[in-house]
C-alpha cells in the first residue's frame, strides 16, 4: 500500500516512531562514541603507568646486565592478562629480556622504535625509555596489550544503547497508539458519519464532537450542514408526497371522466345506430302500406266510378290525400333524422351565393309570385355546406310561403352585430306569428297556421334549429301577427 | 321481333298488383315475370336442378331492395358477378331514397335508381316511363349463348 493511502492512525504512529527513533539513534550514537573515546584514553593511560613502573624497576637489571633479574621483573606482568607481550632492549637496541618466556622471536620488533603509547593493528603498543632519574638512557621497554577490554566496553555500551533504544521505542509506540487517538478519533468519527450518510441516505445521523479544537469546529460545521440537508430533504419529501397524491387524485378523476365519456360515447353510438336502423326501416316499410292505400283508392276511383256516388268518391279522394300527406310527413321526418345523423364537414360557405341560388329556384318554380328579395352580398360562414343549404332553404321557403297573402311581399337576408356576435337574419313582411307561441315554432309537428291557410308539416323549423345547434349556433324568432317574422341565427 | 320481357322482383303483392296495373294501363303488353323474393329471382335467372335457367334474359329487371331471404343488393351482386348476366339492365325500384342505398346500388352496378312515389298517379307515370324507356327505347345488350 502506498504511503499516502495508509490509514491516518498508522500514519500518526509511524510519524511519532520515526521522530523518536531518530532522536534515540542520535543519542545512542553520541553515548557509544563518548564511551569508546573515554575507554581508549583510560587504556593508554593505564598501560603507560604500568610501563613507567616496570621501566623504573628494570633500571638496575639493565645497568648491571642482569638478565635473570630482568626476566623476573617482566614476569610480574602476569598479573595483567591484557599484556600479551613485553621486551626489554639495552642501550644498543638489542633484546635483553622477554615476556612471556616462550614468546617466539619474531613476535617482538627487532629494535625499538620511537617512544610513546599508541593503538596499532588491534593492539596497544607502548615504548617506555628506561633510565635513572637525571642519568643517560639505559634501554627501552616494549609493551604490547590487546584491546579486548576496549572492545568489550564498546559492545557493552552498544548493547546498552540498543536496549535503551528498543525500550524507548516500545514505550513511544505504546504512547503513540494511545495519543494518536486525540487527533484521529474525531476525524475517524467524521469519516464514519459521512460514510453512513452517503450509503444509507440517512441525513439524521450526526458526528460525535470530542473537543473544542479545530476538529471540533469542523465537526460542528459538518453537523450543521447535515441539519440543513435533512431539513431540505424533509421539505422535498413533503413536496414529492403532496405532488404524488395530487397526481394520483387527478389521474383517478381523469380515469373516471374517461370512463364516463366512454360510456356516453358507447350510448351515443348505440342510440345513433338504433336511430339509423329505425330511419332505414321507416324509409322502406312505412311508405309501402301508404302506397297500397293510395293506389287501391285510385283503382276504385278509376274502375268503379259508376258504382260510387259523389260522397263515396269524395271519401276516396280524402283517403288518397291523407295517405299522400302522411307520405310527406314521413319524408320530412326522415330529412330531420338525416340532418341529425349526417357527418359534418367544416368549410367556407358563401351564404349570399347560396341564398341567391335558392331564391332563383323559388322564382323559377313560382314565377307568378312578385317577391322583392334583398340579399346582402359577401355573407360567409364556416360550416357544412349541405346542411347550411337545407337550413337556409327552409327559412327562405318559409318566408316565400308566408308572404303569399301579402300584396307587396318582401324577403331579406342580411347580417347584424349583436353583443360582438355576427347574427344572420332572414326577415319577411308576411303573416308573422303571435310572440306568445314563439317557443313552439321550433318543435316538431308544431304549426301556428292551419294547413288550409298555409300548407306544411311542421318539421322545417325543427330541422333548421337542429342544423344550427349542430354548428354550435343559436336561433330565435321575433314577429307579430300580419307584420312579418324575423329569424335570427348565429353560427 | 320479341320486344323483351320485364322481370319484377317484388315481395309485396299489393305493389306487384299496382305495378302490373300501371304497366298494362299504358299498353305495355310484354310478359312480366314476377319473383317474390331474391331466391326466386336468382333461380329464374340461373336455373336450379329441376328447372333450367331462362332461355332468353329479360330486357330489364325491376328490383326491390327489401326482400325476404336474399335482399336486392345481394341479387344485384350475383347478377353482376355472373358472366351471362353481367350486362343485364337492372333498375332498382324501391320505397326508400336513403342515400346509402342509392350509393350502394350504383356502386354494385345498377343502371338506374327509382323511388316508388306514394301517389299512385305519380307511381303509374313512373312505371309507364320505365316500361317505355327500358323496353322500347333502350337497346339491350345481346344475350350470351348458354354454355
Amino acid at each position: 500500500m502506498p504511503l499516502r493511502d495508509w490509514p491516518i492512525k498508522r500514519k500518526l504512529t509511524a510519524m511519532l516512531l520515526l521522530i523518536s527513533g531518530l532522536v534515540l539513534l542520535v543519542t545512542s550514537a553520541a553515548f557509544v562514541t563518548y564511551q569508546v573515546v573515554t575507554f581508549r584514553q583510560t587504556t593508554l593511560k593505564n598501560l603507560s603507568t604500568l610501563g613507567r613502573v616496570i621501566a623504573a624497576n628494570s633500571t638496575a637489571s639493565l645497568a648491571f646486565a642482569d638478565e635473570a633479574d630482568a626476566t623476573e621483573i617482566l614476569s610480574a606482568l602476569r598479573a595483567e592478562p591484557h599484556v600479551v607481550a613485553a621486551g626489554l632492549y639495552d642501550r644498543d637496541g638489542r633484546l635483553f629480556a622477554r615476556y612471556p618466556l616462550d614468546l617466539p622471536g619474531d613476535a617482538l620488533p627487532a629494535a625499538p622504535e620511537r617512544d610513546g603509547y599508541r593503538f596499532e593493528l588491534g593492539h596497544v603498543i607502548g615504548l617506555e625509555p628506561v633510565a635513572e632519574m637525571g642519568n643517560p638512557r639505559l634501554g627501552t621497554l616494549y609493551l604490547k596489550s590487546d584491546t579486548k577490554a576496549v572492545s568489550r566496553a564498546l559492545w557493552l555500551s552498544a548493547a546498552i544503547g540498543a536496549v535503551v533504544t528498543a525500550v524507548a521505542l516500545l514505550a513511544a509506540y505504546v504512547l503513540a497508539g494511545l495519543l494518536q487517538g486525540w487527533i484521529s478519533q474525531p476525524i475517524l468519527a467524521l469519516a464514519e458519519t459521512a460514510r453512513a450518510v452517503s450509503t444509507q441516505q440517512d441525513y439524521s445521523a450526526r458526528a460525535p464532537k470530542l473537543g473544542e479544537d479545530e476538529l471540533g469546529a469542523l465537526t460542528d460545521a459538518f453537523n450543521q450542514m447535515l441539519g440543513r440537508i435533512e431539513a431540505q430533504q424533509y421539505e422535498l419529501q413533503r413536496y414529492a408526497t403532496e405532488l404524488e397524491q395530487r397526481v394520483g387524485e387527478r389521474t383517478h378523476e381523469l380515469e373516471e371522466r374517461n370512463e364516463e365519456l366512454r360510456r356516453n360515447a358507447a350510448k351515443l353510438l348505440a342510440a345513433n345506430a338504433e336511430l339509423d336502423a329505425f330511419a332505414y326501416s321507416v324509409s322502406h316499410d312505412l311508405r309501402a302500406p301508404l302506397r297500397s292505400i293510395d293506389g287501391f283508392s285510385q283503382v276504385l276511383l278509376e274502375d268503379y266510378r259508376a258504382q260510387l256516388d259523389e260522397a263515396g268518391q269524395d271519401s276516396l279522394r280524402r283517403v288518397r290525400a291523407a295517405s299522400q300527406r302522411m307520405g310527406t310527413l314521413i319524408d320530412d321526418l326522415l330529412k330531420l333524422a338525416r340532418v341529425t345523423r349526417a357527418e359534418m364537414r367544416a368549410e367556407r360557405v358563401d351564404l349570399s351565393g347560396m341564398a341567391q341560388d335558392i331564391v332563383a329556384e323559388l322564382q323559377r318554380t313560382t314565377p307568378e309570385r312578385p317577391v322583392e328579395c334583398a340579399i346582402a352580398p359577401g355573407l360567409e360562414a364556416r360550416g357544412d355546406s349541405r346542411l347550411l343549404r337545407v337550413a337556409l332553404e327552409n327559412l327562405l321557403r318559409n318566408s316565400w310561403k308566408y308572404t303569399g297573402k301579402q300584396s307587396h311581399p318582401q324577403v331579406e337576408f342580411t347580417t347584424v352585430e349583436a353583443n360582438g356576435d355576427r347574427v344572420f337574419v332572414v326577415r319577411d313582411n308576411g303573416a308573422g306569428f303571435d310572440m306568445q307561441y314563439a317557443d313552439k315554432l321550433f318543435g316538431v309537428f308544431q304549426r301556428l297556421h292551419s294547413a288550409a291557410e298555409f300548407e306544411g308539416t311542421g318539421v322545417g323549423l325543427a330541422t333548421v334549429r337542429r342544423i344550427i345547434s349542430r354548428h354550435g349556433g343559436r336561433i330565435w324568432a321575433e314577429g307579430a301577427v300580419d307584420r312579418g317574422a324575423t329569424f335570427s341565427f348565429t353560427l | 321481333m320479341n320486344p323483351g320481357k320485364i322481370m319484377l322482383v317484388e315481395d309485396n303483392p299489393d305493389d306487384v298488383a299496382l305495378t302490373m296495373r300501371a304497366l298494362q294501363s299504358h299498353n305495355i303488353t310484354n310478359d312480366v315475370i314476377v319473383a317474390q323474393d331474391g331466391v326466386q329471382a336468382l333461380e329464374c335467372l340461373f336455373g336450379t336442378k329441376d328447372r333450367p335457367a331462362l332461355e332468353e334474359l329479360p330486357a330489364v329487371v325491376l328490383l326491390d331492395l327489401k326482400l325476404p331471404k336474399v335482399n336486392g343488393m345481394e341479387v344485384l351482386q350475383r347478377i353482376r358477378a355472373d358472366e351471362r348476366t353481367r350486362l343485364l339492365p337492372v333498375v332498382i325500384l324501391t320505397s326508400s331514397d336513403e342515400e346509402r342505398d342509392v350509393i350502394d346500388g350504383y356502386s354494385l352496378g345498377a343502371n338506374s335508381y327509382v323511388r316508388k312515389p306514394v301517389d299512385f298517379v305519380e307511381f303509374t307515370k313512373a312505371a309507364q316511363q320505365l316500361g317505355l324507356y327500358w323496353l322500347l327505347m333502350n337497346r339491350v345488350p345481346p344475350t350470351p349463348r348458354s354454355p
